[in-house]
């Protein structure tokens, strides 16, 4: 960890509040492919919600539609109460694989929404450069993508997600590739840059314990059911009494969950 | 970096390579000695199936170069066809590249535009001559316009497939931070293409030549091609030779510069440290030899 000086967030003021996400009985996937039935899901202003849930059962479904790239097939996603048509600068979305541009150093990259936004080049530098020191990227700043690690990569992503001020950031298993040491760094990283927006988190992992240290709250797709997670946070989930019996009930619940449930359909 | 990681890098691929010196003299000693055949066959006027008793020789040829070269007609000539083929050839890159990402991102466009082009994309270049003669006013434009359809296929499909094969999640990345269908064309397309743009560029400025070239021949007034036809129908054959080797020089100029200025625009390719395959000058010439056959089939 010798490139990770994180320069302590600011603290929240002035920020944008976290948008409320909510889906009413929604039917998500591609026209045709339905991965998802019957949801019904609701995010609170400013809540980290994380999902879990076995592969192909409709995660990364789920956020793109957040998001508005996937247009509902049926039923309703509004954010603060408003119906959402389309992607928009509001809704941030990081991905597992490599979204920078490569051909963008990374803090052409982090610029980026701030130049779609039309902010003013020197504000806009100045903008990205406080979000790649808040990521610990200031010494990689004019590399390219593939002149860093997978990690750094990521850290990249999240400034750049963040450095648009979204009001909610979707992630999709953006940890997934990473070594256990890196994601564990991440992960701590996250919660750090988290605290100085008061941006609506949900982040979608396959990693239980990911989930239970990331989450207020933990939705498990495709049982319907969401679960309180007790703070403050603790690296090892299994020590603490409280957070050892949810974590059996996530894993049980997982375990559990039978073919035919209503609220999934499995592809193959 | 060092000599020696060179050699071990690219050794698995290659063998040992020898020192940058030894391939120098390999690649002057090649040249030269097609050269030194070709005095010998044409001074003897070997004749052997093959004729070459009305070939003229190197010194001929070579005579006959350094005294154009102090004409101004044949000045004349070399910039009346540098000046249709960058006409030509940009003419063909802007529309290219225009017509081929519309074709990848708009139905309405593929409807509108597929099957026409599919249709005509199998004609050559050269066989528009009729239709060049009959549509515009002077021979020159019809010259461009030639050029121009050379060019205008090999950079259209082109860029059509370097579209349709964009990593997604860069589009989407940029649609979730609020860019609107212009700011994606000229943030993640164009630039994301570009290497795949490239390629048909470098295939579409070799056709162009032989299409300018051929052109000239055919209806021009000036030109290196017409000035070669020329020669050849008042016998002056070192005059068609001196012609050839312009046409060769000049050809490559154009296709190294695609490939340079190609370069520049691509650095943030991800490359090892030595780069694969031969030194860079051999890459130039790869390339360029892979562009000509492939665009004229």
């Amino acid at each position: 960890m010798t490139d990770t000086e994180i320069t302590p967030a600011a603290p929240a003021q002035g920020a944008a509040p976290g948008l409320r996400l909510t889906l009413t009985d929604a039917v998500l996937g591609r026209l045709g492919a339905p991965v998802l039935h019957g949801l019904d899901l609701d995010v609170a202003a400013g809540e980290i919600l994380t999902v879990v849930g076995p592969s192909g059962c409709g995660k990364s479904t789920l956020l793109r539609t957040l998001a508005g790239l996937l247009p509902l097939l049926d039923g309703r996603l509004s954010q603060d109460g408003e119906p959402v048509e389309g992607p928009a600068a509001d809704r941030a979305l990081i991905f597992q694989e490599d979204a920078l541009l490569p051909w963008r150093t990374l803090r052409a990259n982090v610029e980026l929404p701030l130049a779609i936004r039309g902010v003013a080049r020197a504000q806009r530098r100045a903008r990205a450069d406080d979000w790649v020191a808040r990521v610990g990227l200031t010494a990689h700043a004019t590399r390219l993508p593939h002149q860093v690690s997978g990690g750094q990569r990521q850290r990249a992503q999240l400034a750049r997600a963040l450095a648009g001020r979204p009001r909610a950031v979707l992630m999709d298993e953006p940890f997934g590739a990473l070594d256990a040491q890196t994601r564990a760094g991440m992960q701590q990283l996250l919660v750090t840059v988290l605290t100085g927006t008061r941006a609506t988190v949900v982040f979608v992992t396959h990693d239980v314990d990911e989930a239970l240290f990331l989450g207020d709250r933990v939705a498990l797709l495709g049982t319907g059911r969401v679960l309180d997670v007790p703070r403050p946070r603790v690296r090892a989930a299994h020590a603490e009494p409280a957070t050892a019996a949810l974590r059996r009930e996530v894993l049980a619940s997982l375990d559990g969950r039978t073919e035919g449930r209503p609220g999934v359909r499995r592809t193959a | 970096m060092n000599a020696p990681a060179t050699t071990a890098g690219t050794a698995p691929r290659t063998g040992p390579r020898p020192a940058p010196w030894t391939r120098h003299v390999r690649r002057t000693a090649a040249v030269l000695a097609a050269l030194a055949l070709w005095q010998l066959l044409a001074q003897f006027r070997v004749h052997l199936w093959l004729r070459f008793s009305q070939f003229p020789t190197v010194t001929e040829t070579a005579r006959e170069f350094a005294r154009r070269l102090g004409t101004g007609a044949y000045w004349q000539d070399v910039s009346e066809s540098l000046t249709r083929i960058v006409g030509g050839f940009a003419l063909a890159a802007v529309l290219g590249v225009a017509v081929g990402t519309a074709l990848a991102r708009s139905a309405l466009a593929f409807d509108l535009l597929g099957p026409l082009l599919e249709v005509l994309r199998p004609i050559p270049a050269i066989a528009l001559v009729p239709v060049a003669i009959l549509l515009f006013p002077s021979n020159e434009q019809g010259i461009v316009f030639i050029t121009f359809a050379a060019a205008f296929f090999p950079v259209t499909v082109s860029t059509r497939h370097a579209v349709r094969a964009l990593t997604p999640v860069w589009e989407e990345a940029v649609r979730t931070m609020g860019a609107g269908r212009w700011r994606v064309l000229w943030s993640v397309v164009l630039p994301g293409a570009l290497p795949g743009i490239l390629g048909g560029l470098s295939v579409g400025v070799g056709v162009s030549w032989i299409c300018v070239i051929s052109a000239e021949m055919i209806s021009g007034e000036y030109g290196v091609g017409y000035r070669t036809w020329q020669d050849y129908t008042v016998l002056d054959y070192p005059g068609v030779f001196v012609g050839m080797a312009t046409i060769g020089l000049l050809g490559r100029l154009t296709s190294t510069g695609v490939e340079l200025l190609g370069r520049r625009l691509t650095r943030w390719l991800p490359r090892t440290a030595d780069g694969p395959g031969p030194p860079a000058g051999a890459r130039v010439r790869w390339r360029r030899a892979r562009a000509v056959p492939g665009g004229s089939s």
